[in-house]
């Protein structure tokens, strides 16, 4: 780890001025991911910006009949929140999918969803990475690719975003809520991550200094028709190689409305509205869910390692709408949270 | 434990000057009592526990929140003490496997792991017990697949995992059944 200088701030504002007038400077939430890149020299700011004195720890309900999800809140105080577990289970789910206990605890809601990659070569500072070092080359196109995207990726970057939060955040279609030096502005999840293109350095669309203040859910939470499906090389603490977040509106068995999300398989959470499209109206069917899988990962590529995770992606699409259908999860003993394949 | 109170340190990335960082005194609340220490910025909670404080129950596995070999309570909550900054924590109430019990009066989760023989070398018992003290503190864990679910943080390299969730299942429901 570098040296650096760090100081707490008490006021959204104040932590924005300290911000810019730090060059080099980075927010500190829970630190479970910024620590970590530190140790290995990833990340190297000269001035953090402790923020856990901030008035922004509240889950509370918006006059529009969504949830407000404060920045700093935990993963875990989310996922177990009453009204989360109530009106977004599906969030919930989510959420426990993810890390472990300990890291729940610690990370933030609007950490989550800054987290950085995981792939190898981004972490190995021996190797060539354009996401690190923007220029460089990308080690895992012709590399180790097993966890690797095989949608929306770009000849500069084939990293996937690690969160498991954001892909139920992508379905749900919660919109961020971001303060700056220039003010306040809203950003829909959709536009909140970026892909890769040409820029892998850069991982989403807020502006130098901009710091999330809330995550807003709209009122529809899908709370009856489900399912975060994670698939993994380990029953547990491990990040996904496909996740779903399946969410259906049913009419006796007519989809009225479907969304659907995938992690572990591009630089952002994965919607695809095109296929979501063929839910509407439709059967709550296997057939209609295999049609709507092929339209997913249509155009998807694989890199010889992971080029399996088209055929698992179509799999665990049709699975987990199955089962948000149905909302008959396994129940052998090593299905606890819906995690084991 | 005496430190100077200003160190030189190199100068950050874009080779600008040296930078003087001011190492300042942090008081903690350590198992009871406040602990004042001089520490840099940087100093994690891991380390100020170990280096700083003679606290070396609490282990450095990975150093890099993989292990849970470092896990302490803040708040009653579990947490990763390797990826935490000690001054982050002023003002927190920091309970480690010291904290917990006493050679003379072990506590039940300590007593539990040496009656089912829930370790082999011991290293990640620190972890294991302040992480199973946060689950029963949390409450979310009733069966045995959901406390082996919430245990997933804290890797055990000699394989104990039968007995530690023995051990775990033991206090959780001896606590139950006096509830």
């Amino acid at each position: 780890m570098n040296s650096f200088t760090l100081t707490k701030a008490t006021t959204v504002e104040a932590a924005v001025n300290d911000n810019a007038a730090h060059y080099g400077s980075a927010y500190l939430g829970g630190g479970t991911n910024l620590i970590d890149l530190m140790k290995g020299n990833i990340e190297r700011p000269t001035h953090l910006i402790g923020l856990n004195k901030l008035p922004l720890h509240q889950i509370e309900n918006l006059p529009d009949g969504g949830l407000r999800l404060g920045a700093l809140a935990t993963n875990a105080d989310t996922a177990y929140h009453p009204e989360v577990q109530a009106r977004y289970p599906l969030l919930s789910q989510g959420i426990l999918a993810g890390a472990s206990a300990q890291l729940r605890n610690m990370a933030t809601d609007a950490g989550n969803l800054l987290q950085r990659t995981r792939c190898y070569y981004f972490y190995d500072t021996a190797t060539p990475c354009n996401k690190r070092e923007p220029g460089s080359g990308c080690s895992a196109i012709a590399g180790f690719n097993r966890i690797h995207a095989i949608l929306g990726q770009s000849e500069s970057c084939i990293a996937t975003h690690p969160s498991d939060m954001a892909v139920p955040l992508a379905a749900l279609e919660a919109v961020v809520q971001v303060s700056g030096p220039d003010g306040t502005r809203s950003i829909k999840f959709a536009d909140f991550h970026r892909l890769p293109g040409d820029t892998p350095e850069l991982d989403n669309n807020l502006q130098r200094g901009e710091l999330i203040t809330s995550i807003d859910l709209p009122k529809k939470g899908f709370e009856k028709h489900y399912t975060y499906l994670k698939l993994r090389d380990r029953t547990s603490y491990a990040f996904a190689l496909v996740s779903v977040a399946a969410a259906l509106e049913l009419d006796g068995d007519t989809i009225v409305e479907g969304r659907l999300a995938l992690g572990g398989v591009a630089h952002k959470p994965w919607r695809d509205q095109d296929a979501e499209a063929l839910l509407k109206g439709q059967p709550a069917t296997v057939d209609t869910f295999r049609r709507v899988a092929a339209k997913v990962v249509q155009g998807a590529k694989g890199y010889s390692s992971n080029t399996f995770k088209i055929e698992l992606a179509k799999r665990a699409i049709v699975r987990a709408l199955k089962q948000a259908t149905e909302m008959n999860y396994p129940t052998d003993t090593n299905a606890f949270l819906n995690s084991n394949p | 434990m005496s430190s100077p109170t200003i160190q030189v340190f190199q100068g950050p990335q874009d080779h600008t000057l040296p930078v003087v960082v001011p190492v300042r005194p942090v008081t903690l609340h350590i198992n009871g009592q406040d602990r004042t220490l001089d520490i840099a910025p940087w100093t994690t909670l891991l380390d100020a526990l170990r280096e700083y404080l003679d606290l070396t129950g609490t282990k450095k596995g990975c150093d890099r929140g993989q292990c849970g070999a470092c896990t302490v309570l803040v708040d009653g909550k579990r947490i990763n003490s390797c990826l935490s900054l000690a001054m982050m924590c002023e003002g927190s109430s920091i309970q480690t496997i010291e904290g917990l019990g006493t050679e003379e009066h072990l506590h039940p989760l300590q007593q539990a792991f040496m009656d089912h023989d829930a370790f082999q070398c011991g290293y990640c018992t620190p972890g294991q017990i302040c992480s199973a003290q946060g689950l029963i503190n949390e409450g979310h864990a009733k069966t045995e697949d959901e406390v082996r679910e919430l245990m997933s943080g804290n890797l055990c390299r000699c394989g104990a995992y039968t007995n530690i969730l023995t051990a775990v299942m033991e206090v959780m429901n001896a606590n139950a059944s006096k509830a």
